[in-house]
């Protein structure tokens, strides 16, 4: 809820209930008008690469974090969207950054009639991927994760095929196998800098960090795409070097489509996918912790513990 | 800002098989090529620098706005100030900024301390959670964090060697 507007401020009022995308952006600068919301000029001194986000560290501006009882907004008339009445405050929470990212993964795969579309990573962005991923065609849905209760929560919820990587020899090869030695049209990295699955990657990219992060979802991606095909990356790396076979991305002729979601272009549309009921973002949320008991919740998401998939935390002014 | 659009319709055949519909970014991006005009738009107001913000040297200025929740500060923040003389696509940027992260929870530690507050290191890596939900995990984590934690301590102890000679 708005509490309090600076004196520039035209569109929202004191009261208004409103949205607040992840990423701060201008409105004016030549990205932002590409709708390039993510990639702002006007938000991030520290870095070029990425604009503005809240409690991101350094890397992208300084700035307070939204999880928060209350939070400064820049830019107040760009981004922030008013909550249309009826809609449910749940939904409207994971319009901020989850749902569109997911929208936009499946969104940068170009997806076609007809083509396979393999993801790594189950998390919440993947379930909304999967569900996207119907609204742009495609024939066949393909998720690997290492949890099963996450595997078993996307193969009901999306109606596609899950697969356990642990459960496999090599992965490479069950996909091009199970795709008729061709390789899927479509990979989805979503997993990013904490991926587990190779030891190697393990040791220098999490636990040593001599990388920005694990690349063992994208090395994945890259090597089971079909020749000609595109990878897209919503997981999030750390801006320094990573291992990454771009020798195949050159051998294999492969388009990589990569950023971090355009929350506010893509709002209109997402809006009135949820209210014509074709997107339920909230049917995903499975934990609600006070805000105080952040640090359990995020722990809770990130251990994988007690069957999440994801939480929401509650400020103490909603509980009144 | 200068304008660093070019016009290049003298070349022959400059352009001629231009399709914009060849473009691997849409729908991502909706294309206007104002970024040819360089850093040329109307900047939005100012936010007041009124905290010391460091900005990457690949940009002339300071963002019209910027977060105020860490400026830099002690050992950490002189770390940061010389990351910042270098680029984005150096190491020289990145690998003091990992410091000067890791200073800063030292700091950060420190710094409760001399206010009198003990930071309780359980509830912030949530380990409640961890105990509620995944005790056995718990436990082996703690298992394993002494056993090595004894390990290097028996490792880096100084030993007591003979003088004597054989």
């Amino acid at each position: 809820m708005v509490e309090e507007v600076g004196p520039e401020v035209q569109k929202l009022k004191v009261g208004d209930h409103v949205l607040v995308p992840f990423n701060i952006a201008c409105g004016k600068c030549a990205f932002c008008k590409q709708g390039l919301y993510g990639n702002c000029h006007e938000s991030n001194p520290q870095a070029t690469a990425v604009g503005g986000i809240y409690g991101y560290s350094h890397t992208a501006g300084g700035y307070e974090g939204g999880q928060a009882e209350y939070v400064r907004v820049p830019y107040a008339d760009v981004s922030p969207t008013v909550i249309p009445q009826g809609m449910d405050p749940d939904d409207a929470v994971l319009l901020t950054d989850v749902v569109p990212t997911g929208y936009q993964a499946a969104e940068m795969g170009g997806i076609q009639p007809g083509d396979t579309v393999v993801v790594f990573g189950a998390g919440p962005r993947v379930f909304w991927a999967v569900n996207c991923w119907w609204m742009f065609g495609g024939g066949r849905y393909i998720v690997i994760d290492q949890f099963f209760y996450r595997l078993y929560f996307v193969r009901n919820y999306a109606n596609c095929e899950a697969y356990k990587f642990k459960e496999m020899a090599d992965r490479v090869v069950f996909l091009n196998k199970t795709t008729d030695w061709m390789g899927a049209d479509v990979v989805i990295d979503a997993v990013g800098a904490e991926a587990a699955g190779n030891a190697l990657q393990t040791i220098t990219g999490r636990k040593l960090l001599l990388q920005a992060g694990s690349t063992t979802a994208l090395h994945w991606a890259i090597n089971s795409v079909k020749k000609g095909g595109i990878v897209s990356i919503v997981g999030v790396y750390g801006p320094t070097d990573n291992l990454v076979p771009i020798g195949n991305v050159l051998n294999k002729g492969l388009t990589i489509r990569a950023n971090q979601a355009s929350v506010k272009r893509l709002l209109p549309r997402l809006i009135e996918h949820i209210q014509n009921g074709i997107l339920n973002p909230k049917a995903l949320i499975t934990h609600r912790v006070p805000l105080e008991e952040v640090s359990d919740a995020y722990h809770i998401f990130s251990a994988k513990l007690d069957n999440c998939i994801k939480p929401v935390l509650i400020p103490p002014s909603a509980r009144m | 800002m200068k304008n660093t659009a070019k016009d290049f319709s003298h070349i022959k055949g400059w352009g001629i098989d231009a399709d914009p519909k060849n473009d691997p970014t849409y729908p991502m991006k909706h294309r206007t090529n104002e970024e040819q005009l360089g850093y040329s738009w109307e900047r939005p107001t100012q936010q007041p620098v009124n905290v010391e913000v460091l900005h990457s040297n690949e940009r002339p200025n300071v963002t019209a706005v910027f977060g105020t929740a860490v400026p830099p500060s002690g050992l950490s923040g002189m770390i940061r100030r010389f990351a910042f003389k270098y680029s984005e696509s150096s190491y020289g940027h990145w690998l003091p900024l990992l410091l000067a992260d890791r200073v800063n929870v030292v700091e950060g530690v420190l710094d409760d301390l001399s206010r009198g507050h003990i930071p309780n290191i359980f509830a912030e890596k949530g380990w409640k959670a961890e105990w509620k939900h995944n005790p056995q995990g718990l436990v082996k984590k703690v298992v394993v964090g002494v056993v090595v934690v004894s390990a290097l301590v028996a490792l880096l102890a100084p030993k007591n060697k003979s003088l004597r000679k054989g």
